[in-house]
């Protein structure tokens, strides 16, 4: 409740309040739909709805480290692909697939726990993972 | 001694921290900058030395050259080699013709000082100057077009804002550069955001907003660091405010950040999601620009055409539109990118031919392997073969030749690419991405990978060839917005360009 207490002020807070609670819980609990719409007037529907819509809100806890892979098309040219099955084949449910870090230029591009990786190869992933 | 070492994430993606870092531990007397990107990204990591005759280059630095480099005396413009000599005679660069990224990859982005000793607020000085009338007039003026892909007039737009009367307008920035093969917006952020908040005060004093909002991607952390760092201190110095730079004129910039959505870059998605909703497109008209962000008239315009404005305001609208070709004026921020040996960033004029920007900046793939194909302007734009490497790269003649400019993005394929799998997965990030509003879109891409699918595998090719051209037509003109009514473009010219991958043969 402080949390969402924070967001008072803000227009249009739903989506904001659902990446605060992921921020600081890693995920958001769907117990924490009904609070999210009793707190700022909206139905449960509409919290669920933005929820459910966005790739990057999880209802789960996540895995202890996070590898997202870029399977753009810019990455996919310099061997995307591959690396995805690698890194997948390795790490499993920490993998998931990304569209696009910006970072077109020096693909294949992936992100480990937040930090951004270039030319990268499963090498450089479980070095950065560690 | 000051050296630069880039703080812009393509470089720290390939080992800046760390070079810095063991730059710093050798020479702990010397100040690092950590500058934005000069746009070379091939040359990453680009070390820069202040000397006495302008700065020198290394490049491209790893971690491990770094004792080497000390070993060579580099910080004295010792040879080496991986001395580039000084870098703004790097051909690469000196051949470009920067203005929206003038300040880019040269100046400490979060220096206020080194921002006004090169430029910065000349065109927000100006702007408290002119009438909105007249400052509406002067971007009209310049033919400065959204960059965001659409190419919509800026000033048109803003000036529909400004005559629509409301006591709230917002200015919305979109810079969620969800495309593949894009990263100006993010360069930009990183490494001149001022630039950015200056051009969104401009359009706010311009159209009467008081209220900026940059709906900035999650997957660019680093950008939304910097930005968020921009603005606290802009604040301070009352750029941004009650009264900004002691005008009548109040603004102020929030950034929202997105939440892993695509379609979200779609101007009306984008306006549901800071509204905190599901990222669903609207139904136009009503405009944006009468009623947009929580039903008030607002200016939507990408990062780097935002970004532009202040230089136009600076330099004047004549010297903007003397660059250029017919309806595309000034300059376009390219992006290099894919399987590409040179890639980053190339700010030239309108109407530079593709052969030049493949060849030339690009010197061909980065697997040596000869270019088979390219597609231009995201995951929505075309795929063309290298016989349509004449092409002039500009608004109208990419249109022209089936395709479309985008947001500046250039994706180079070499000769290993099966175009059947591109406009495949071109239907399946539809599906994926898809708002689900309407059928086509929603429904058409699962189908359209399906259909395309079975002409992969050889099944009643030509049958389902005329289904799926027959499905990108209902696409195109039946779906609300660009998600679904582009998908069918790299489909469609991955069809009619590289016929030969669509037999039923797999590579």
């Amino acid at each position: 409740m402080l949390l969402l207490a924070t967001l008072r002020e803000e227009k249009g807070p739903v989506l904001m309040a659902l990446q605060l609670i992921q921020k600081e819980f890693g995920y958001v609990d769907p117990a924490c739909v009904e609070l999210i719409a009793n707190f700022f007037n909206k139905s449960r529907a509409e919290v669920h709805g933005v929820l459910t819509f966005y790739h990057d809100l999880r209802t789960t806890p996540p895995a202890e480290h996070q590898i997202s892979i870029c399977v753009a098309e810019a990455c996919q040219a310099v061997g995307a692909r591959s690396l995805e099955k690698e890194v997948k084949a390795k790490f499993g449910d920490e993998t998931k697939d990304a569209y696009c870090f910006g970072n077109c230029a020096l693909g294949p591009a992936a992100m480990v726990d937040g930090k951004i990786i270039g030319r990268a190869t499963l090498a450089k992933i479980e070095k950065a993972r560690q | 001694m000051i050296i630069y070492v880039p703080g812009d994430s393509a470089a720290v993606s390939v080992g800046a921290d760390e070079v810095a870092a063991a730059i710093a531990l050798l020479a702990p007397a010397a100040t690092i900058v950590r500058n934005g990107s000069r746009g070379a990204l091939w040359l990453e990591t680009l070390v820069e030395i202040q000397t006495p005759n302008g700065r020198i280059a290394y490049g491209p630095v790893t971690p491990e050259d770094v004792a080497s480099l000390f070993a060579a005396d580099f910080l004295n413009g010792g040879m080496h080699p991986l001395a580039l000599g000084k870098t703004d005679q790097i051909k690469w660069l000196a051949n470009q013709d920067r203005v929206t990224f003038a300040r880019v990859g040269i100046i400490d982005p979060l220096s206020i000082s080194d921002y006004c000793a090169h430029g910065g607020l000349l065109g927000l000085t100006q702007a408290l100057e002119l009438s909105s009338e007249e400052l509406i007039s002067e971007v009209t003026e310049s033919g400065l077009r959204g960059r965001g892909g659409a190419g919509f007039p800026a000033g048109i737009k803003w000036r529909t804002v400004a005559q629509t009367a409301s006591a709230e307008k917002y200015i919305c920035c979109n810079a969620d550069e969800g495309d593949s093969g894009t990263f100006a917006d993010r360069m930009l952020i990183e490494g001149d955001p001022f630039t950015l908040i200056e051009g969104m005060t401009i359009a706010g004093i311009a159209v009467g907003a008081t209220k900026g909002i940059v709906y900035l991607r999650s997957e660019y952390p680093y950008a939304i660091a910097t930005l968020q760092k921009a603005i606290d201190s802009a604040r301070v110095n009352n750029w941004l405010g009650a009264s900004v730079l002691g005008s009548a004129h109040s603004f102020d910039i929030q950034i929202r950040v997105g939440a892993g959505s695509y379609v979200c870059g779609e101007e009306t998605a984008m306006l549901e999601s800071i509204e905190g909703k599901r990222g669903v497109v609207r139904a136009k008209p009503p405009l944006p620009a009468v009623e947009g962000l929580f039903g008030q008239p607002t200016v939507i315009n990408n990062v780097l055409t935002l970004s532009t404005v202040p230089m136009i305001l600076a330099d004047g609208a004549a010297a903007y539109k003397a660059r250029g070709v017919g309806r595309s004026l000034g300059t376009q921020v390219f992006q290099l990118a894919g399987n590409i040996a040179r890639g980053g960033i190339v700010e030239t004029a309108f109407g530079i031919p593709l052969k030049e920007l493949i060849n030339t900046y690009g010197d061909g793939t980065l697997t040596k392997r000869p270019v088979r194909a390219v597609q231009i302007g995201g995951p929505l734009g075309a795929y063309f073969s290298t016989e349509q490497f004449e092409t002039s790269m500009d608004y109208e003649s990419l249109i022209a030749a089936g395709g479309m400019l985008g947001h500046g993005g250039i994706v180079v394929f070499d000769d290993t690419v099966d175009l059947a799998v591109q406009a495949k997965f071109a239907m399946e990030f539809c599906a994926i991405e898809s708002c689900g509003k309407c059928t086509p879109c929603r429904i058409g891409s699962t189908r359209g990978a399906e259909t395309i699918d079975l002409i992969i595998k050889g099944v009643r090719i030509d049958e389902n060839k005329k289904l799926l051209l027959d499905l990108c037509e209902v696409m195109t003109d039946g779906s609300l917005c660009a998600m679904g009514g582009l998908t069918p473009l790299p489909v469609k010219s991955a069809m009619i360009n590289f016929p030969s991958d669509f037999n039923g043969v797999q590579k």
